[in-house]
Protein backbone atom coordinates (compact mmCIF):
# COMPACT_ATOMS: atom_id res chain seq x y z
CA UNK A 1 0.00 0.00 0.00
CA UNK A 2 1.55 3.37 -1.16
CA UNK A 3 0.90 6.15 0.55
CA UNK A 4 -0.90 8.29 -2.11
CA UNK A 5 -3.23 4.91 -2.45
CA UNK A 6 -3.15 5.37 1.67
CA UNK A 7 -4.22 8.53 1.59
CA UNK A 8 -7.11 8.62 -0.93
CA UNK A 9 -8.65 6.10 0.55
CA UNK A 10 -8.70 7.56 3.96
CA UNK A 11 -10.14 10.85 2.15
CA UNK A 12 -12.70 8.60 0.36
CA UNK A 13 -13.68 7.14 3.21
CA UNK A 14 -14.18 10.33 5.39
CA UNK A 15 -16.20 11.71 2.11
CA UNK A 16 -18.81 8.88 2.07
CA UNK A 17 -19.07 8.62 5.98
CA UNK A 18 -19.16 12.79 6.51
CA UNK A 19 -22.23 12.93 3.45
CA UNK A 20 -24.93 10.84 4.59
CA UNK A 21 -24.22 12.61 8.14
CA UNK A 22 -24.67 16.04 7.52
CA UNK A 23 -26.78 16.10 3.99
CA UNK A 24 -29.83 15.64 5.33
CA UNK A 25 -28.88 18.18 8.54
CA UNK A 26 -28.21 20.92 5.81
CA UNK A 27 -31.02 20.24 3.61
CA UNK A 28 -33.89 19.29 5.98
CA UNK A 29 -35.40 22.39 7.71
CA UNK A 30 -38.91 21.77 8.94
CA UNK A 31 -40.41 20.15 11.71
CA UNK A 32 -42.04 17.07 9.56
CA UNK A 33 -45.61 16.73 11.10
CA UNK A 34 -46.67 13.35 9.60
CA UNK A 35 -47.30 10.87 12.49
CA UNK A 36 -46.11 7.82 9.90
CA UNK A 37 -42.93 9.81 9.35
CA UNK A 38 -42.37 10.35 13.53
CA UNK A 39 -43.50 7.04 13.91
CA UNK A 40 -41.21 5.82 11.15
CA UNK A 41 -38.09 7.95 12.85
CA UNK A 42 -38.21 6.77 16.17
CA UNK A 43 -38.20 2.95 15.48
CA UNK A 44 -35.06 3.81 12.99
CA UNK A 45 -32.12 3.44 15.61
CA UNK A 46 -33.44 0.08 16.68
CA UNK A 47 -33.97 -1.43 13.97
CA UNK A 48 -30.90 -0.41 12.46
CA UNK A 49 -28.62 -1.44 15.62
CA UNK A 50 -30.25 -4.81 15.87
CA UNK A 51 -29.91 -5.55 12.21
CA UNK A 52 -26.11 -5.03 12.48
CA UNK A 53 -25.81 -7.08 15.53
CA UNK A 54 -27.97 -10.37 14.36
CA UNK A 55 -26.66 -12.59 12.72
CA UNK A 56 -23.13 -10.42 12.90
CA UNK A 57 -22.19 -10.78 16.49
CA UNK A 58 -22.34 -14.71 16.14
CA UNK A 59 -19.24 -14.87 13.78
CA UNK A 60 -17.44 -11.61 15.72
CA UNK A 61 -14.96 -13.99 17.56
CA UNK A 62 -13.63 -17.44 16.81
CA UNK A 63 -16.24 -19.62 18.00
CA UNK A 64 -19.75 -19.20 17.43
CA UNK A 65 -20.27 -20.66 20.76
CA UNK A 66 -17.95 -18.18 22.44
CA UNK A 67 -20.03 -15.59 20.77
CA UNK A 68 -23.09 -16.79 21.88
CA UNK A 69 -22.02 -16.75 25.78
CA UNK A 70 -20.66 -13.38 25.04
CA UNK A 71 -24.51 -12.58 23.49
CA UNK A 72 -26.03 -13.97 26.16
CA UNK A 73 -23.81 -12.30 29.00
CA UNK A 74 -24.12 -9.29 27.22
CA UNK A 75 -28.35 -9.64 26.77
CA UNK A 76 -28.28 -9.91 31.01
CA UNK A 77 -26.35 -7.31 31.66
CA UNK A 78 -28.26 -4.78 29.20
CA UNK A 79 -31.17 -6.10 30.69
CA UNK A 80 -30.25 -4.96 34.24
CA UNK A 81 -28.89 -1.18 32.85
CA UNK A 82 -25.41 -1.76 32.90
CA UNK A 83 -23.10 0.68 31.64
CA UNK A 84 -21.88 0.41 28.02
CA UNK A 85 -18.38 -0.49 29.28
CA UNK A 86 -19.42 -2.96 31.60
CA UNK A 87 -21.46 -4.95 28.90
CA UNK A 88 -18.54 -5.00 26.51
CA UNK A 89 -16.03 -5.83 28.50
CA UNK A 90 -18.33 -8.70 30.62
CA UNK A 91 -18.98 -9.81 26.90
CA UNK A 92 -15.77 -10.22 25.77
CA UNK A 93 -14.98 -12.23 28.89
CA UNK A 94 -17.36 -14.76 28.62
CA UNK A 95 -16.01 -15.33 24.82
CA UNK A 96 -12.60 -15.60 26.53
CA UNK A 97 -13.35 -17.62 29.55
CA UNK A 98 -15.60 -19.97 26.71
CA UNK A 99 -13.15 -20.11 24.10
CA UNK A 100 -10.23 -21.17 26.70
CA UNK A 101 -12.50 -23.98 28.11
CA UNK A 102 -13.63 -25.35 24.70
CA UNK A 103 -9.61 -25.73 23.61
CA UNK A 104 -9.51 -27.61 26.83
CA UNK A 105 -11.85 -30.41 26.05
CA UNK B 1 -21.79 28.41 24.90
CA UNK B 2 -24.11 27.34 27.92
CA UNK B 3 -22.41 25.73 29.92
CA UNK B 4 -25.25 23.56 31.62
CA UNK B 5 -26.09 21.91 27.99
CA UNK B 6 -22.79 21.34 27.54
CA UNK B 7 -22.11 19.66 30.60
CA UNK B 8 -25.61 17.94 30.73
CA UNK B 9 -23.95 16.16 27.27
CA UNK B 10 -20.65 15.68 28.92
CA UNK B 11 -22.39 14.02 31.55
CA UNK B 12 -24.29 11.45 29.19
CA UNK B 13 -21.19 10.45 26.89
CA UNK B 14 -18.95 8.94 29.20
CA UNK B 15 -20.24 5.53 28.98
CA UNK B 16 -20.34 6.00 25.55
CA UNK B 17 -16.56 6.92 25.18
CA UNK B 18 -15.43 4.21 27.47
CA UNK B 19 -17.09 1.51 25.13
CA UNK B 20 -15.53 3.28 22.12
CA UNK B 21 -12.23 2.53 24.27
CA UNK B 22 -12.65 -0.94 24.35
CA UNK B 23 -14.24 -1.20 20.49
CA UNK B 24 -11.68 1.06 18.92
CA UNK B 25 -9.18 -0.79 20.65
CA UNK B 26 -10.07 -4.28 19.16
CA UNK B 27 -9.66 -1.67 15.66
CA UNK B 28 -6.16 -0.45 16.22
CA UNK B 29 -5.73 -4.25 16.73
CA UNK B 30 -7.35 -5.24 13.57
CA UNK B 31 -6.24 -2.29 11.23
CA UNK B 32 -2.81 -2.86 11.70
CA UNK B 33 -2.66 -6.49 11.86
CA UNK B 34 -3.49 -5.96 8.04
CA UNK B 35 -0.56 -3.77 7.11
CA UNK B 36 -1.55 -0.17 8.42
CA UNK B 37 0.33 1.86 10.64
CA UNK B 38 -0.40 3.06 14.26
CA UNK B 39 -0.88 6.58 12.94
CA UNK B 40 -2.88 5.99 9.80
CA UNK B 41 -5.11 3.90 11.68
CA UNK B 42 -5.71 6.48 14.47
CA UNK B 43 -6.19 9.31 11.35
CA UNK B 44 -8.97 6.85 10.03
CA UNK B 45 -10.83 6.81 13.15
CA UNK B 46 -10.84 10.29 13.60
CA UNK B 47 -12.06 11.43 10.25
CA UNK B 48 -14.47 8.39 9.65
CA UNK B 49 -15.57 7.92 13.33
CA UNK B 50 -17.82 4.71 11.93
CA UNK B 51 -16.88 1.44 13.74
CA UNK B 52 -18.63 -0.76 10.68
CA UNK B 53 -17.58 1.52 8.33
CA UNK B 54 -14.09 1.46 9.21
CA UNK B 55 -14.06 -2.24 9.55
CA UNK B 56 -15.26 -2.87 6.07
CA UNK B 57 -13.23 0.06 4.49
CA UNK B 58 -9.40 -1.62 6.19
CA UNK B 59 -10.48 -4.74 4.61
CA UNK B 60 -10.38 -2.92 1.34
CA UNK B 61 -7.27 -1.29 1.58
CA UNK B 62 -5.67 -4.17 2.65
CA UNK B 63 -6.83 -6.30 -0.61
CA UNK B 64 -6.18 -2.84 -2.45
CA UNK B 65 -9.25 -2.96 -3.72
CA UNK B 66 -10.89 0.00 -5.96
CA UNK B 67 -11.61 3.82 -4.75
CA UNK B 68 -15.38 2.56 -6.29
CA UNK B 69 -15.39 -0.48 -4.46
CA UNK B 70 -14.54 1.46 -1.01
CA UNK B 71 -16.83 4.13 -1.68
CA UNK B 72 -19.77 1.89 -2.63
CA UNK B 73 -19.30 -0.85 0.63
CA UNK B 74 -18.42 2.50 3.01
CA UNK B 75 -21.72 4.14 1.01
CA UNK B 76 -23.75 1.43 1.43
CA UNK B 77 -22.91 0.89 4.85
CA UNK B 78 -23.42 4.39 6.34
CA UNK B 79 -26.83 4.90 4.64
CA UNK B 80 -28.56 4.59 7.52
CA UNK B 81 -27.12 7.85 9.24
CA UNK B 82 -29.46 9.44 6.75
CA UNK B 83 -32.32 8.52 8.58
CA UNK B 84 -30.72 8.85 11.60
CA UNK B 85 -29.70 12.31 10.64
CA UNK B 86 -33.33 12.84 9.42
CA UNK B 87 -34.73 11.82 12.52
CA UNK B 88 -32.16 14.65 14.18
CA UNK B 89 -33.40 17.12 12.28
CA UNK B 90 -36.76 16.54 13.99
CA UNK B 91 -35.31 17.04 17.13
CA UNK B 92 -32.40 19.92 16.69
CA UNK B 93 -32.59 23.24 18.03
CA UNK B 94 -32.32 26.46 15.41
CA UNK B 95 -28.53 26.91 14.38
CA UNK B 96 -26.46 28.18 11.95
CA UNK B 97 -24.74 26.40 8.92
CA UNK B 98 -21.41 25.59 10.54
CA UNK B 99 -22.64 24.13 13.89
CA UNK B 100 -24.45 21.59 11.49
CA UNK B 101 -21.51 21.16 9.45
CA UNK B 102 -19.65 20.04 12.76
CA UNK B 103 -22.45 17.93 14.58
CA UNK B 104 -23.05 15.74 11.19
CA UNK B 105 -19.37 14.76 11.90
CA UNK B 106 -20.25 12.85 14.45
CA UNK B 107 -24.08 11.57 13.89
CA UNK B 108 -22.57 7.84 15.21
CA UNK B 109 -25.19 5.37 15.94
CA UNK B 110 -24.24 5.60 20.12
CA UNK B 111 -23.82 9.45 19.94
CA UNK B 112 -27.02 10.08 17.77
CA UNK B 113 -29.00 7.32 19.90
CA UNK B 114 -27.79 9.48 23.05
CA UNK B 115 -29.32 12.35 21.28
CA UNK B 116 -32.67 10.82 20.22
CA UNK B 117 -33.33 10.02 23.86
CA UNK B 118 -32.94 13.08 25.04
CA UNK B 119 -36.38 14.88 26.87
CA UNK B 120 -35.75 18.29 24.90
CA UNK B 121 -34.64 19.69 21.97
CA UNK B 122 -30.66 18.73 21.06
CA UNK B 123 -28.93 22.31 21.08
CA UNK B 124 -25.59 22.83 19.86
CA UNK B 125 -23.93 22.87 23.09
CA UNK B 126 -25.45 19.90 23.87
CA UNK B 127 -24.46 17.89 21.20
CA UNK B 128 -20.62 19.30 21.03
CA UNK B 129 -20.88 17.96 24.91
CA UNK B 130 -22.20 14.82 23.72
CA UNK B 131 -18.97 14.40 21.20
CA UNK B 132 -15.85 15.26 22.40
CA UNK B 133 -15.45 12.76 24.80
CA UNK B 134 -16.42 9.68 22.15
CA UNK B 135 -14.37 11.25 19.86
CA UNK B 136 -11.72 11.63 22.11
CA UNK B 137 -11.87 7.58 23.42
CA UNK B 138 -12.89 6.45 19.88
CA UNK B 139 -9.66 8.32 18.48
CA UNK B 140 -7.18 7.53 21.56
CA UNK B 141 -8.21 3.81 22.06
CA UNK B 142 -7.67 3.09 17.87
CA UNK B 143 -4.00 4.31 18.70
CA UNK B 144 -3.47 2.45 22.36
CA UNK B 145 -4.80 -0.62 20.04
CA UNK B 146 -3.26 -0.28 17.47
CA UNK B 147 0.25 0.16 19.37
CA UNK B 148 -0.03 -2.14 22.08
CA UNK B 149 -2.27 -4.72 20.21
CA UNK B 150 0.27 -6.52 19.25
CA UNK B 151 1.55 -7.44 22.97
CA UNK B 152 -1.53 -9.05 23.54
CA UNK B 153 -2.45 -13.09 23.82
CA UNK B 154 -4.10 -13.85 20.18
CA UNK B 155 -7.17 -15.25 22.65
CA UNK B 156 -7.57 -11.78 24.33
CA UNK B 157 -7.70 -10.43 20.90
CA UNK B 158 -10.34 -12.86 19.25
CA UNK B 159 -12.67 -12.02 22.24
CA UNK B 160 -12.81 -8.20 21.84
CA UNK B 161 -13.93 -8.42 18.80
CA UNK B 162 -17.46 -8.90 20.34
CA UNK B 163 -17.01 -5.44 22.14
CA UNK B 164 -18.82 -3.67 19.35
CA UNK B 165 -21.67 -5.70 19.36
CA UNK B 166 -22.19 -5.83 23.17
CA UNK B 167 -22.39 -2.02 23.12
CA UNK B 168 -25.07 -2.29 20.67
CA UNK B 169 -26.94 -4.72 22.72
CA UNK B 170 -26.40 -2.04 25.85
CA UNK B 171 -28.29 0.62 23.80
CA UNK B 172 -31.08 -1.28 22.80
CA UNK B 173 -32.36 -3.46 25.87
CA UNK B 174 -33.01 -0.85 28.03
CA UNK B 175 -35.61 0.85 26.12
CA UNK B 176 -36.41 -2.42 24.81
CA UNK B 177 -37.55 -3.26 28.28
CA UNK B 178 -39.49 -0.48 28.70
CA UNK B 179 -41.23 -0.08 25.39
CA UNK B 180 -43.15 -2.88 23.84
CA UNK B 181 -43.44 -1.13 20.22
CA UNK B 182 -39.64 -0.90 20.60
CA UNK B 183 -39.20 -4.82 21.81
CA UNK B 184 -41.77 -5.74 19.09
CA UNK B 185 -39.33 -3.72 16.48
CA UNK B 186 -36.54 -5.60 17.73
CA UNK B 187 -37.52 -8.57 17.84
CA UNK B 188 -39.15 -8.41 14.23
CA UNK B 189 -35.96 -7.06 12.92
CA UNK B 190 -34.03 -9.62 14.42
CA UNK B 191 -36.30 -12.18 12.97
CA UNK B 192 -36.29 -10.54 9.47
CA UNK B 193 -32.38 -10.61 9.74
CA UNK B 194 -31.90 -14.19 10.25
CA UNK B 195 -34.17 -14.85 7.80
CA UNK B 196 -32.48 -12.62 5.41
CA UNK B 197 -29.10 -13.67 6.17
CA UNK B 198 -29.74 -17.38 5.47
CA UNK B 199 -32.18 -18.23 3.30
CA UNK B 200 -31.76 -19.28 0.36
CA UNK B 201 -31.98 -16.59 -2.67
CA UNK B 202 -31.94 -13.70 -0.32
CA UNK B 203 -28.74 -14.64 1.26
CA UNK B 204 -26.59 -13.31 -1.59
CA UNK B 205 -27.44 -9.90 -0.09
CA UNK B 206 -24.65 -8.37 1.38
CA UNK B 207 -24.93 -6.92 5.47
CA UNK B 208 -25.11 -3.34 4.28
CA UNK B 209 -27.57 -3.88 2.15
CA UNK B 210 -29.90 -6.16 4.74
CA UNK B 211 -29.35 -3.14 6.90
CA UNK B 212 -31.02 -0.64 4.44
CA UNK B 213 -33.49 -2.84 3.36
CA UNK B 214 -34.61 -3.62 7.48
CA UNK B 215 -33.96 -0.35 8.29
CA UNK B 216 -36.72 1.30 6.00
CA UNK B 217 -38.65 -1.91 5.74
CA UNK B 218 -39.67 -2.45 9.58
CA UNK B 219 -40.10 0.99 10.43
CA UNK B 220 -42.42 1.96 7.81
CA UNK B 221 -44.50 -1.55 8.30
CA UNK B 222 -44.95 -0.53 12.09
CA UNK B 223 -45.40 3.20 11.61
CA UNK B 224 -47.83 1.84 9.04
CA UNK B 225 -49.41 -0.06 11.69
CA UNK B 226 -49.17 2.37 14.10
CA UNK B 227 -51.03 5.52 12.49
CA UNK B 228 -53.45 3.52 10.71
CA UNK B 229 -56.23 3.45 13.17
CA UNK B 230 -55.62 7.40 13.67
CA UNK B 231 -54.48 6.67 17.30
CA UNK B 232 -51.25 7.98 18.59
CA UNK B 233 -48.03 6.17 17.91
CA UNK B 234 -47.40 4.22 21.12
Amino acid sequence: MNNTYLWTAVAVMFVFTYLPRVLPLLLVGKRIKSPFLLAFFRYVPYVVLTSLTIPAIFYSTRTVWGAAAGFVTALWLAARNKPMIQVALAGALAVLVTESLLQLI
Amino acid sequence: MRGEEFREGLVTSVPIALGYLAVSFAFGIHATATGLSPIMSTIISLTSLSSSGQFAGVGIMAAAGSYVELALAVLTINLRYILMSLSLTQKLAPMPLWHKLIIGYAVTDEIYAAAIGRDKDVTRDYYVGLMLLPVLGWTMGTLLGASLGALLPQDVVNALGIALYCMFIALVVPPARKDRSILRAVLLTAALSLALAYLPGVRALSAGWRVILLALAVPAGLAWRDTRAGGTAV
